[in-house]
């Protein structure tokens, strides 16, 4: 009975996406005509192909391989920019007999009161103004303006012991060589947590790289999808094949990260309820 | 802050400084600037602007338009909330309970989590597809005409149907790990003093779950309101049209593509102070509930 | 090797609240002193304030001849052993001990040859590649101990080092540490809340309560002729009994007219008696009611009522006891007494 509601519940999940892969494996006539099928076809060499080297656009700059490398540029700088920050700040506030300290602790936590979302406007005339359209730095620095990672790491440094860093005093470590030297690899399970949390975040990231990103060779994968939904909808031949790869290609990498270091992503992930 | 803190006075400043900048040219500046375009009239050819004072807030409680779009986003969060925190407390009780296989269904279960809400819609898409969608040709089955993308309501239900689709594993994992964090002689206990497995869960087990039920449904509300931008934006095919919409896709309507400045910037405003009472609601809830814990 | 001088020692928090009220003592060159007192008596405060770990807010400490007040903990010559041992998880023993070397940018070679004698010294050489979390909390407890040594200070501290091993294990480190800090000649400081440590390790003893010394004396000392009330009853296990008595023409009374002691002054005192200097015997000059004996094997503890207070009477184990009736005398030369008012001894 138990397994009976698991089996299902993993249907409900996986069946959608098994029927994106079937789509990629079949001619697209076949596709437009039946929709999914249960037969696996032989074009998913061709549409593979398709769908990392052919472009789309007026440019022909946003091959399946330009969008994977940008998406990629996303999710990793994205995480490291974060992760970095954040590390940097949190160790500061924790560490530190700073004057300032709660008002920069107020400064910083309140950005995780208000989502991207609600001041999108404003923050795309801001890097107007910046000259940060169609730039990487545009794309990936804007995102990183809250303070997730930050929190996450202040409640992982706070709990650890305290006579660790009087030991570590004693022993003669400075400030950065005890950064370095001890709270870094104390902070490795973190940061890999960290990492996989953010890069799964960064490479999903919609709305912002649809407004700052107009040039199609700054398209990420996830930014990408809009096109594509165009390209079925517009033409009388819908490259179905090419574009449900596509997807998967979005889908993918994230999706291998999140499974393969499972039991990290869950410990990070979680360890935001405390 | 810890006892024996280093006291060095450059330091600290030097690793504040990147944190402190970020959020204060890409956090700070724009909100303050939401506030204040919210109170001006931009000139639609862009040729500067006007003070209005409150007048697209007024326009904003008057407006037919915005309160429809308003009761839309309350239904489609409560009914988005509560069938994914459902369908996963559900389904992390059962993969709990069994003893082989907890893993294997947890890896399976939890796929879905990477993939992007855009990527999603773009999946309703395909299983709503008008011709052959297996959806609508299940919908079809039980006598409903599904039509994506023309009749409101079918389009709503895809929509709410893909948000739940997106949010179950993220619940699930919590779910599943809030109740392996329950003590095994607390359960043992729970054996001994009740026989039946429905009374068990209900008397111990939710309660004890209550925390992190707290925290998800805070955490499904903010999705609801605003990661399922890309999901509403790819299922109405970048056309809102006759479709119904959540608020802050209206926000992104109304600023991006009708250049109503004025207007968006005070639909963001209201979405602010609307998140900033959620917060407040989940701190006091959290206060309360803090000695479960 | 150093001698310790604390003066007029304080400190207060930001928030008014005084943990050491200003006190002096000091140390002498390779003395192993004991801080001992309930928890929150200032005890660790102070032991910080000497590490560095903590700000002094007003007074001098010196360790040697110089003043080391505004000194950085890891100049200050000092070695320390934490409650917890701060054992850097993710280095191995190896590392963990020879780090406070190669900060202070001491040779490979070198500190390889230190690292290997401390590991000698201690049986730890064949860890030396294990991580903290792979070794038994002893083996913990002797890397912590191999990270002091090694670096050969003027001074060690130890903050409850003990206190999370079983107590087994802490009777054996107890031996260890002793054998080890008389080896070395290092004067050493040792902060702890069991007064059993306290006795057996101190070369002197310093009892606090609330911030303020009780007594400074060696465990002799302490145990037989306490200043007050507060280490009568904080020392020894069980404490020493204190009986509300009088002193009426130069003796002491405790109920009715039985004298127990000679005493100068007249007036209502505090009297203080260990429990080991009661005997008991049918030819004694007290009643005694037992109501419960503690069998514990070498000898047994008698509780019971004395003139209607509280009393514990410590007997060999050649001795015969049930509950009930019993005669007791107590030893006049071991009475210690106190003023009743204030705890304070005559």
């Amino acid at each position: 009975m138990d397994h009976a509601v698991l089996i299902l519940g993993s249907l409900f999940l996986l069946v959608p996406l098994l029927m994106v892969l079937q789509t990629t494996t079949t001619p697209d006539l076949d596709t437009i005509k039946n929709g999914p099928q249960f037969v696996i076809g032989n074009r998913i060499d061709d549409n593979f192909m398709a769908a990392m080297f052919k472009a789309s656009g007026f440019s022909g700059e946003n091959t399946g391989m330009r969008m994977l490398m940008n998406s990629m540029i996303l999710g990793i700088g994205f995480a490291v920019g974060k992760i970095v920050i954040g590390m940097m700040a949190a160790y500061a506030l924790v560490y530190f007999r700073l004057r300032f300290a709660t008002f920069a602790f107020w400064l910083i936590f309140t950005t995780l009161l208000l989502p991207l979302e609600v001041r999108i406007l404003p923050s795309y005339e801001i890097a107007q103004k910046l000259g940060l359209l169609n730039t990487y730095t545009g794309l990936i620095v804007p995102l990183i303006a809250s303070a997730t990672a930050t929190f996450f790491f202040r409640q992982y440094f706070r709990s650890i012991p305290e006579e660790l860093v009087e030991a570590a005093r004693i022993d003669g470590a400075g400030p950065v060589r005890f950064f370095i030297d001890i709270l870094v690899p104390l902070s490795q399970t973190m940061i890999a947590a960290m990492f996989i949390i953010m890069f799964v975040y960064g490479w999903n990231q919609y709305l912002w790289p649809t407004m700052v990103t107009t040039d199609e060779d700054m398209y990420t994968l996830v930014r990408g999808i809009k096109q594509l939904t165009q390209d079925l909808e517009g033409t009388s031949i819908p490259q179905y094949g090419r574009a449900n790869m596509l997807a998967l290609i979005a889908i993918l990498p994230p999706v291998l990260i999140v499974i393969f270091f499972q039991s990290w992503f869950v410990k990070g992930l979680t360890e935001s309820d405390k | 802050m810890k006892r024996a803190g280093f006291t060095t006075r450059w330091l600290p400043m030097l690793l504040l400084l990147p944190q402190l900048a970020v959020i204060i040219v890409f956090f700070y500046w724009p909100a303050a600037q939401a506030v204040q375009s919210s109170f001006y009239l931009e000139d639609p050819f862009g040729f500067g602007s006007t003070f209005v004072g409150l007048d697209n807030y007024t326009y904003l409680a008057q407006s037919t338009e915005y309160a429809k779009i308003a009761r839309f986003t309350l239904v489609f969060t409560i009914l988005v909330t509560f069938f994914s925190l459902a369908l996963a407390l559900l389904l992390a009780v059962k993969a709990d309970k069994v003893i082989r296989g907890a893993k294997s269904y947890r890896t399976l279960l939890m796929w879905v989590y990477a993939v992007a809400p855009p990527v999603a819609g773009f999946i309703g898409l395909l299983m709503f597809n008008q011709s052959w969608g297996p959806l609508t040709e299940l919908a079809k089955s039980f006598g409903w005409d599904f039509t994506l993308g023309v009749n409101a309501t079918d389009t709503a239900a895809a929509m709410v149907l893909v948000s739940v689709w997106k949010q179950v594993p993220v619940n699930f994992i919590f779910f599943l790990s809030g109740l392996q964090s329950i003590p095994k002689s607390v359960r043992e206990a729970a054996l001994i003093d009740c026989a039946s497995a429905i009374r068990r869960f209900w008397d111990v087990t939710f309660p004890l779950l209550a925390p992190t039920g707290f925290f998800l449904l805070i955490i499904n509300i903010t999705y609801a309101l605003f990661d399922t931008f890309g999901i509403v934006d790819t299922l109405v095919k970048g056309e809102p049209g006759n479709n119904p919409m959540t608020l802050v896709y209206k926000v992104y309507v109304d600023g991006f593509r009708g250049n109503d400045l004025g207007g968006s910037s005070a639909q963001s405003v209201v979405l602010m102070v609307l998140v900033l009472a959620l917060t407040v609601v989940q701190f006091r809830l959290v206060e309360r509930r803090i000695h479960y814990t | 090797m150093a001698q310790v001088t604390l003066n007029n020692i304080r400190k207060v928090y930001p928030n008014g609240n005084e943990a050491v009220e200003p006190l002096s003592f000091s140390i002498a060159d390779g003395e192993f002193v004991v801080l001992v007192g309930p928890s929150g008596c200032g005890k660790s405060t102070l032991l910080r304030m000497v590490a560095g770990l903590e700000d002094i807010s007003e007074g001098t400490l010196s360790i040697g001849d110089s003043n080391v007040n505004h000194v950085d903990p890891a100049e200050r010559d000092i070695a320390m052993v934490f409650q917890n041992y701060a054992l850097y998880p993710h280095m191995t023993v190896r590392k963990n001990i020879g780090y406070g070397l190669k900060n202070r940018k001491i040779p490979a070679a070198e500190i390889e040859k230190k690292v290997q004698e401390a590991a000698k010294m201690l049986n730890l050489t064949e860890y030396l590649e294990r991580k903290p979390s792979q070794l038994s909390g002893g083996q913990r407890q002797r890397v912590a101990m191999g990270r002091a040594v090694v670096r050969d200070p003027a001074l060690f501290l130890f903050d409850e080092p003990l206190s999370n091993l079983d107590a087994k294990l802490r009777h054996q480190m107890r031996i260890e540490i002793k054998a080890l800090q008389r080896r070395l000649g290092v004067t050493s400081i040792y902060v702890t809340h069991d007064q059993v440590e306290a006795m057996t390790m101190a070369d002197r003893i310093i009892v606090l309560n609330a911030g303020r010394i009780e007594q400074i004396g060696t465990p002799a000392e302490i145990y037989h002729r306490p200043a007050s009330t507060f280490v009568a009853s904080f020392m020894g296990a069980p404490p020493m009994n204190l009986i509300d008595a009088q002193v009426k023409d130069g003796r002491v009374v405790i109920d009715g007219d039985t004298p127990v002691a000679d005493a100068q002054g007249t007036g209502a005192v505090t009297m203080g008696i260990r429990p080991e200097d009661v005997e008991i015997g049918p030819t004694c000059d007290m009643p005694f009611t037992i109501d419960i004996v503690e069998e514990l094997g070498a000898h047994r503890l008698l509780h019971g009522k004395l003139a209607g207070q509280d009393f514990t009477i410590h007997i060999g184990k050649d001795v015969a006891a049930v509950a009930g009736p019993i005669r007791i005398s107590i030893n006049p030369d071991a009475v210690v007494l106190f003023d009743a008012e204030t705890g304070v001894a005559l």
